[in-house]
Parts: structure tokens; C-alpha cells; sequence
């Protein structure tokens, strides 16, 4: 369930067989789906500073990198109570989705990049604050729907 | 600030007692925490006088030096200079809930929450721990604003 990048080299007969089995929104074809955070504290911790993104946005790998270095996680000190963090660190490992272990930010998968090819001073403006900000252009990233716009 | 001076030295006065903090916070769970702070500071500090919300309040705004993060020299670089606004989280843009108990009256009510942000946002800002006194000036100074 890893987004765009599964999506991409299907056939189109596999797509609209994929959007039939995703179906519910009245314009699937505009969304991709990401499985929604399921876990609390998962919501609430990760939450708290940014979006809670969706296990399925990076392989098992990555998110084992992040919770063994949450004491400076992207440059902060972001760290939890040891069971807090264990229980996060099992939700996310057992609800990973694909891509490349190497890497722990999303932004810098390639699915992502190649999703996200455009003008460089988008991510300065002030409603979007950095390329972390998913819901300011995906309105619907939080349920794990992003319009693909 | 000016109008609330005298309350809050009587506040400070009265969370000197332990017990009496609950006069000062208005709320019971609030009340245990800043006890807990009261305990440990006069512990911790040689002639410790009670919270203070002055001090509360330059703790929050900074600027200070040496903090793990250097775009965020003051609490206020994410909960905003004005503490019962819509705070903004320095670097993804995230919405954080005002600050002062006067705008959010659920502040300071889950001792584990506390501590958690405590131990984590003052390393971020300061470069290490907070004392326990710097923890209660600054929730006085909150539970004031
Ligand atoms: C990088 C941004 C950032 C900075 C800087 C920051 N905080 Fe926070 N703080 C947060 C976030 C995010 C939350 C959690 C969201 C919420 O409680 O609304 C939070 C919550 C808190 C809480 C929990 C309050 C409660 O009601 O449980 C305390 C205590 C706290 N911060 C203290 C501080 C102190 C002290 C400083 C300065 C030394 C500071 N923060 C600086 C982002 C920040």
C-alpha cells in the first residue's frame, strides 16, 4: 500500500481494478490512499509537532532509524518514555509500507520526488511552512487521502 | 501585566505552602503538579521563595543561548509571544494550542505530558534539563496569563 510508487507502472486495467477496490470517494481517480493512523498514541505523539504521517509512507527499515534516534530527530530532541516509544515503534515496523530503508525522511524517497517535481519556492510560502507540511496542500493528508493535485 | 502584579505575588506567595497551590491554579490536577515542583525546588534550590511568574516569563520569551536547536531561542519560537494565541510549531507550520490556562484551561493537567515536554523543549531551547523551579515559574506564569 505504499503510495504513487506501486500505483505508477500498473497497467491501466490494474488501476481501475485498484480504484474499484478503493472506491468510496466520488473521485477516487483524484486520490491516492495511504491505510490512516490507526494507533493512538502514534497520533497524539508523533502529532504533536507534525502531521502524523502514515506507517505506509516509509519501509520498516526507515522507521526503525527514526525511533532509534528520536534524541535528535531531524536536528530536536523529540524523545518518549521508553513503552510510549516501544509501542510506536512496533505499530509503525509492523504497518510499514516500501521504499528505500536507507532513507528516514519521506521527502526524500523517490515516489516522492517524482511526485513532487515543481518550483522549489512553493515550500517557502508561508502556508507551507516546509516540505513536512503535507495538509497544506493535501487538505485530506491526515486520513490518509492525497489529492493528487 | 502591570494590573495582575499583586495577584501574582500573593500567588507566588500562597504556592509557597504546599497543598495551598490549588488557590493559585484553580485547577486540582494543576495544583499536584506545581506541589511536586514546590517539593523538588526547595530540594533542589538553597533559598527558594516560591514561583515567580517574572521569571516564568522570561523563560518563556528568551532569548536564550546554547539550545539544541538554534532557530527556537525562546519557548515563545513555537507556543508565539503571546501565549493565548495559536501557537506555530518553528518548523513544519503546526498548529499548537494556546499556552495560557485562561485560553486552554486543560494546560498543565497530565503530570506525564508535562514532564514529557519539559524534558524535551528545554533541552531544545535552554541546552539542557529545566530545574524544577524554572518548571513552576513557568506554568505560574501561564496559569496567570
Ligand atoms: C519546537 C517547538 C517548541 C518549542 C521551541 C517549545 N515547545 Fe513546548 N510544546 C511544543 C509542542 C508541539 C507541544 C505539544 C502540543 C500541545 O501541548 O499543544 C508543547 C507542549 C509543551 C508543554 C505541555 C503543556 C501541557 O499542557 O501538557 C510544556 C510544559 C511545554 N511545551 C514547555 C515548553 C517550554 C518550557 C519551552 C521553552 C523552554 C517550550 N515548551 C518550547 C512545541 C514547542
Amino acid at each position: 500500500m505504499s503510495p504513487t510508487r506501486s500505483l505508477r507502472p500498473l497497467t491501466g486495467i490494474a488501476a481501475l481494478a485498484m480504484l474499484a477496490v478503493t472506491a468510496g470517494a466520488a473521485f477516487a481517480s483524484e486520490f491516492e490512499r495511504v491505510r490512516p493512523v490507526t494507533h493512538a498514541a502514534t497520533q497524539k505523539e508523533c502529532g504533536e509537532c507534525h502531521m502524523a504521517y502514515q506507517p505506509g509512507l516509509l519501509p520498516a527499515a526507515s522507521w526503525t532509524r527514526i525511533m532509534d534516534g528520536l534524541q535528535d530527530h531531524f536536528g530536536e530532541n523529540a524523545s518518549l518514555p521508553a513503552d510510549t516509544a516501544a509501542a510506536i515503534r512496533s505499530y509503525l515496523t509492523q504497518n510499514a509500507g516500501s521504499g528505500d530503508g536507507r532513507l528516514i525522511r519521506i521527502t526524500e524517497q523517490r515516489w516522492w520526488l517524482r511526485k513532487h517535481d515543481f518550483a522549489p519556492s512553493i515550500w517557502t510560502r508561508k502556508s507551507v511552512a516546509a516540505k513536512s507540511n503535507c495538509e497544506a496542500c493535501h487538505r485530506t493528508a491526515a486520513q490518509g487521502l492525497y489529492e493528487d493535485d | 501585566m502591570r494590573p495582575t502584579k499583586p495577584i501574582l505575588l500573593l500567588a507566588a506567595a500562597v504556592s509557597l505552602g504546599a497543598g495551598v497551590a490549588l488557590a493559585a491554579s484553580g485547577d486540582p490536577e494543576r495544583a499536584r503538579i506545581l506541589d511536586g515542583y514546590a517539593a523538588q525546588a526547595k530540594a533542589q534550590t538553597p533559598g527558594f521563595a516560591g514561583f515567580s511568574a517574572e521569571r516564568g516569563r522570561a523563560l518563556y520569551l528568551g532569548p536564550h543561548t546554547g539550545g539544541k536547536v538554534a532557530d527556537t531561542p525562546g519557548c515563545a519560537s513555537c507556543h508565539t509571544r503571546d501565549p493565548a494565541g495559536t501557537g506555530r510549531h518553528y518548523k513544519t507550520g503546526r498548529d499548537i494550542l494556546p499556552m495560557a490556562v485562561s485560553a486552554n484551561p486543560k494546560r498543565f493537567t497530565d503530570p506525564a505530558e508535562v514532564e514529557k515536554r519539559f524534558e524535551r523543549d528545554c533541552v531544545n531551547v535552554l541546552g539542557r534539563a529545566c530545574t524544577a523551579q524554572e518548571k513552576g515559574d513557568f506554568i505560574t506564569f501561564l496559569s496567570n496569563q
